[in-house]
């Protein structure tokens, strides 16, 4: 995993930057933790995409229902009170957005990076399996009294070449 | 003058949105077609006239990137502006859509003053 730091910065910085502009909603965030369990199971919504190039890896953000709805309450300017199509693009268009904004400043330690198209799971009592034995980072966060989560799994893509910019000592390889 | 817009995401959230901040933002609105990928895209364009375009680049089946290279080497629509409105805010991705000749370029997450302020010139 690169420096936690960077990862926990860029996340809350995009984190925010989309909350206050798209929802004009201000988010609080908590005390990261790292796991290296995967996610474990869970009731709500998902929203995930997957990193390559250089480095490779899944950005995760989760939320209740509750919070989902009200999300996309705030993003439509109408009222939902349950989840359904829009408030799952809603979910996953948010997920989008904080995963583009962090790949954007990403970039410029960790060179050139993809997104994928965004997933979104919803449901009862689920669980989420990464193949490998890769660390999560968890970075809690709150808006009003709801809270979510965005977590995030970030290696080094064996496959390819020692990526050759960085910036100094903003690089470490377990 | 109303502008008749496509807007290209594959959000229809996304697509509200646009929707809502060009009225915000005070342009008069005629057609406004939707479509979720490039290749829906193009087939609208074949049917309609519209006099703006704004895509995202991060879509399934057909980008916004090859969409654009596909709208700029038409004739028919090469003076139609483009937008790019997406998360891929790095610069090399901004280099390659201007020089393929995007007309401006919005990152998400926007404001309705940001996409006047991309548009003022344009109409």
């Amino acid at each position: 995993m690169m420096e936690q730091k960077l990862v926990v910065d860029a996340l809350r910085s995009a984190t925010e930057g989309v909350f206050s502009t798209m929802l004009g909603l201000e988010v609080d965030s908590g005390t990261p933790c790292t796991d290296t369990e995967d996610p474990g199971p869970s009731n709500g919504i998902i929203g995930l995409i997957g990193l390559a190039g250089g480095w490779v890896g899944t950005v995760t953000f989760c939320c209740t229902a509750s919070l989902a709805c009200r999300m996309c309450s705030r993003l439509l300017h109408a009222e939902f009170e349950q989840v359904g199509e829009e408030v799952l693009d809603a979910v996953s268009e948010m997920t989008n957005m904080i995963v583009g904004g962090f790949k954007t400043e990403a970039e410029t330690y960790l060179g050139p990076l993809g997104l994928s198209i965004p997933t979104v799971v919803y449901g009862l009592n689920f669980a989420a399996r990464t193949i490998g034995k890769e660390q999560w980072v968890v970075v809690p966060f709150s808006c009003g009294a709801d809270k979510f989560e965005i977590k995030i799994c970030l290696s080094r893509n064996r496959g390819l070449p020692r990526p050759t910019v960085t910036t100094a000592g903003h690089l470490a390889v377990r | 003058m109303a502008v008749d817009v496509l807007i290209v995401d594959d959000s229809a959230a996304i697509r509200k949105i646009l929707q809502r901040m060009l009225g915000q933002a005070g342009f008069s609105l005629g057609k406004v077609l939707e479509a979720g990928d490039g290749v829906e895209a193009l087939e609208k364009m074949k049917n309609e006239t519209v006099n703006l375009v704004l895509s995202d680049i991060n879509m399934p089946n057909m980008d916004g990137i090859q969409l654009l290279s596909e709208l700029k080497a038409n004739p028919e629509f090469k003076h139609v502006p483009v937008i790019m409105i997406t998360t891929e805010g790095g610069e090399a991705k901004v280099m390659e859509a201007v020089q393929l000749g995007a007309a401006g370029y919005v990152r998400k997450p926007f404001t309705a003053d940001q996409i006047k302020e991309k548009l003022s010139g344009l109409f």
